[in-house]
């Protein structure tokens, strides 16, 4: 039965309806064609909606109802941090001073703006562990692409010429494809039976011709990397860099700095672990912090302090240049700025506890209905395997996880890392509470019962959405990207 | 009564509000782990690499003095409330509807992540479908994408993409283009081994004939900008037709999309890819971000353009629904093949632009589009009728325009500063040929009054 399709505001368009007001001209109106050659005034105007303020109003507030979000539930989605956005953050980064600032104002007019950029950098660095950091990526994957492009840069500077990138096998696609984009050629390593990225693996792919390794730490599977001490000395012993992939940062704020790592480079995603709004996948925010050996190669501008005065600094010779225009994304830099004001030292590093005894917990009460790739203590997330309900029911992880769309909650991230058979990746972060994670348990295992008893229920999961499973080869082999009408 | 003496306790942690696990329940849960203490939890973080001290930050703070600490900052600034602000330049000043933020804004937007489980994400995935739509009709092509990081970085992404629809290794870029804009294209193109050329704008404005000197069988695409970075208008059809002559794409760089309520569209006079900062459509100045890069281009290069993509399909009731498409593409799962490596776009601003176009509609796009033109027409003559200061460049524009200033730009801006007005911006930096540029901006939130008042100061510095 073919059910009610829910109209695309197109469809509420209705000629000479408008949704907005503006004043008349109160200079002289002159005819446009004193003002513009006839053959560049447009005139087909472009098809938009034709609708009334409340029109808009109503159709995005339905389409609100139609959309999940940290506000609503719980969002276990391993690797993307999705933690509680406080609101204290949209006041903050909607004051005017800071919202209504154009980007060329003179830098003696934006010293509030350039302090805070500033400080945020102090703060930061400690973090971190690095000596400085770049605001000007505007996610965590350009984050990626501005360290490898310093790297890059360094061994040029040095007169040597490397052409390879290590990444292991259950990287983030951003890091081989950034690798890529910066002109290396990619070499894979795999990891070892606990979950590390495999040692003897590493030395023997390491030589002159590796610029870098990218490494995420704790790593995709929710695993500190044990032999991070020695990957660094066979990495550095061979005059190779060592990028870090900071998505997974919330796990080990306080505990462990990777500056302290040995890492040269690390990105920071202000969006996951410094707690900024992901907006529905982006705006975010991906800090690059280096150590001083790299500092020369920063972005312009950097901000520099002179005595109570701050100011931009575009001389800088060796600098990679601009990655993207202004200064990054600077919304995001107030609420991450926010945040670490709030929560101080102690805040952060029981972020760090918190997350990473929630995630040891549910792994504890879910272990014994799900495949347990490898079995160590996880940090802020971990990975299980959905290949025995597979199996022995006929039912995938990608139905396990419609299932628990109907059960109120976001699902996991699935599929990756791309090494663990219909992976399960589940990161519950510090801002859910036990009870929360206690009715994501009970969820999780009340679908492994369904599995076994009723493997349709699951199969043909959601049931309860405002729709149901699409079609996605459809989407793909019939590409429909716009609207056009009928 | 006399107290007794009792043992000294650990100050037990004040609980955070952004973090509910009381310590009960932490007792409650270690125990289900399995484990003594959190400390045992990090076991397996080697001893030579944990930290011994606190990390030095400043203590925290409680909720009213994070906010009279970011007042404070916000309150050190001039902004374009407080002040007439005739600085454009790639970020404008334009009025943002209550409507798009108000919506924009919800929660339910605001705290979403990557729409990853469409079913439950119908309402993100809609909005930007809309959003895609509505941009494809803005600049008259066939596909356009979720969005990119800003305008400068979709700009270089095009130069990418163009190299590998033509197997080309060169680009050609109009020095009429954004500054930072061209930077950028540097920095991404250089690794790859695509070569950059610039040639030389004449008289503010790509001239045909240079680009033909240039052009080879080696040039993937020309670039050029329109409005150009000068506010002028380019001649896009002849700038196609020599471009395509070679067998080169055409990529448009739009850094105004207001512009395009009014004036042809790139679609139409025959650009392959827009590449565009969305900024202007609904977005406030932000000191510079986030901003909203934009993309276009033509069906047959669908497959070819980076990032993500939402698209229609029926689901298992043949009910219409909104779901990530083409996506080997991607990064997540072609690696290092990808078009790109984008992941997180700018999906909360490409919705608010898709609020904010559906609230101006055509009529209202094209009135403000008007006001921008009048205004800044308005403000040009005006002040090109100065004794001291004249325009450096002929032609039409649409809302920005640059003045050869008497005494240097950076004088001009003290003197307006004090008047309270922003000026505009200083083209020596960039241009030092236009030592005495000054590229001036009018957008429709200029009133009259304060143009006028602009005119007044600059009419008594010579």
């Amino acid at each position: 039965m073919k059910g009610r399709d829910f109209p695309v505001i197109f469809e509420l368009s209705t000629p000479g309806r408008i949704g907005a007001s503006y004043p008349e001209p109160d200079v002289p109106r002159r005819p446009l064609n004193a003002l513009l050659p006839a053959d560049q005034i447009r005139q087909v105007p472009p098809g938009l909606p034709e609708v009334s303020e409340l029109d808009v109003v109503r159709h995005y507030t339905r389409l609100s109802h139609r959309n999940f979000s940290i506000d609503e539930g719980f969002y276990p989605l391993g690797s993307c941090t999705m933690k509680y956005n406080p609101k204290i953050h949209e006041d903050a980064a909607r004051l005017p001073g800071f919202s209504r600032l154009h980007p060329y104002t003179m830098p003696e007019d934006a010293q509030g703006a350039l302090e805070l950029i500033w400080e945020l950098e102090q703060a930061l660095a400690e973090i971190s562990g690095m000596d400085r950091v770049t605001f000007q990526p505007a996610a965590g994957a350009h984050g990626e692409l501005t360290g490898i492009l310093m790297i890059r840069a360094y061994f040029e500077a040095r007169g040597e010429r490397r052409t390879k990138v290590i990444v292991p096998d259950s990287a983030h696609g951003t890091n081989p494809a950034t690798a890529a984009m910066a002109g290396y050629q990619v070499i894979t390593v795999k990891s070892d039976a606990r979950g590390n990225l495999d040692v003897q693996a590493l030395r023997e792919a390491m030589d002159s011709s590796v610029a870098a390794i990218m490494l995420t730490n704790p790593n995709t599977l929710g695993l500190f990397e044990e032999h991070i001490v020695e990957v660094e000395e066979i990495v550095h012993g061979r005059g190779g860099q060592m990028y870090l992939d900071g998505a997974n940062f919330n796990a080990i704020l306080g505990v462990t700095r990777p500056g302290d790592q040995g890492f040269d480079v690390m990105h920071m995603n202000l969006h996951k672990t410094f707690s900024t709004p992901h907006g529905g996948g982006g705006p975010g925010a991906g800090a690059v912090g280096v150590k001083a050996h790299l500092v020369p190669f920063l972005p312009v501008p950097v901000v520099e302090k002179e005595g109570d005065r701050f100011r931009l600094d575009y001389d800088r010779p060796q600098s990679i240049g601009k990655i993207r225009a202004f200064y990054g994304n600077f919304g995001n830099l107030i609420r991450a700025y926010a945040y670490i004001r709030s929560m101080g030292a102690d805040g952060l590093r029981q972020v760090a506890e918190t997350a990473v005894l929630n995630a040891n917990y549910v792994l504890a009460r879910l272990r014994d209905r799900f495949d347990l790739p490898y079995d160590r203590l996880c940090k802020h997330e971990f990975v299980l395997s959905g290949t025995r309900q597979k199996k022995q029911y006929g039912v995938t992880t990608r139905d396990m996880a419609k299932r628990l769309l109907d059960y109120g909650f976001h699902a996991p991230t699935i599929y990756f890392p791309l090494i663990v058979d219909e992976a399960i990746m589940i990161e519950p972060t510090e801002t859910e509470s036990k009870r929360t994670l206690d009715e994501f348990i009970e969820a999780m295992r009340a679908i492994d019962r369904e599995a076994q008893e009723n493997p349709q229920i699951v199969h043909d999961a959601p049931h309860t959405t405002p729709v149901r499973r699409l079609d996605e080869v459809r989407a793909a082999r019939q590409p429909d990207l716009r609207w056009r009408g009928g | 009564m006399k107290a007794e003496p009792q043992p000294v306790a650990a100050t037990p942690r004040a609980q955070h509000k952004y973090i509910p696990a009381t310590e009960a329940e932490r007792a409650e849960m270690l125990r289900v782990v399995g484990v003594p203490s959190v400390e045992a939890l990090f076991a397996d973080i080697p001893a030579a690499v944990r930290l011994r001290a606190p990390l030095r930050l400043p203590p925290p703070l409680s909720d009213p003095e994070v906010m009279t600490a970011l007042g404070a900052l916000a309150a050190k600034n001039l902004h374009a409330d407080a002040a007439a602000c005739f600085l454009g330049a790639g970020a404008y000043d334009h009025y943002v509807p209550s409507v798009v933020w108000a919506l924009a804004g919800r929660g339910e937007f605001l705290t979403a992540y990557t729409p990853y489980q469409a079913e439950m994400m119908q309402g993100e995935l809609q909005a930007i479908y809309e959003y895609q739509s509505m941009l494809c009709e803005l600049t008259a092509m066939d596909v356009a994408n979720a969005s990119m990081y800003d305008g400068a970085s979709a700009t270089a992404e095009a130069a990418v993409m163009a190299r590998d629809l033509t197997r080309r290794d060169e680009v050609i870029v109009s020095t009429a283009v954004h500054p930072e804009y061209r930077q950028v294209l540097k920095t991404y193109t250089r690794p790859l081994g695509i070569q950059v050329v610039e040639v030389p704008h004449r008289h503010g404005r790509t001239d045909g004939e240079t680009v033909v000197a240039h052009l080879s069988e080696r040039t993937a695409a020309v670039i050029v900008q329109h409005p150009n970075f000068f506010g002028l208008l380019e001649d896009g059809r002849a700038l196609v037709e020599i471009a395509h002559r070679r067998g080169a794409l055409l990529i448009c760089a739009v850094a105004e999309p207001l512009s395009l309520g009014l004036l042809t569209p790139p679609g139409i006079w025959g650009a392959d890819i827009v590449a565009g900062e969305g900024q202007p459509l609904g977005n406030h100045l932000n000191f510079g971000g986030p901003y909203l890069g934009m993309m276009a281009t033509r069906r047959e290069y669908v497959r070819r353009i980076p990032g993500r993509l939402v698209g229609a399909t029926v689901d298992v009731e043949g009910r219409r629904g909104f779901v990530l498409t083409l996506q080997t593409r991607e990064q997540h799962i072609r690696r290092e093949k990808a078009t790109s490596n984008i992941c997180t776009n700018e999906a909360l601003l490409a919705l608010a632009a898709g609020i904010y176009m559906a609230a101006l509609g055509p009529q209202g796009l094209r009135k403000v589009a008007e006001l921008n033109l009048y205004k800044a027409a308005y403000a040009r003559e005006a002040i090109g009728a100065l004794p001291g200061f004249r325009l450096a460049f002929d032609g039409p524009i649409f809302n920005e325009f640059v003045v050869r200033t008497p005494v240097p730009p950076e004088e001009v801006n003290q003197r307006l500063r004090r008047e309270g007005i922003l000026g505009g911006l200083p083209l020596g930096r960039y241009y030092p040929e236009l030592a005495d540029g000054w590229l001036v901006c009018v957008t429709e939130q200029r009133t009259r009054a304060q143009i006028d008042r602009l005119v007044a100061v600059l009419e008594g510095i010579r």
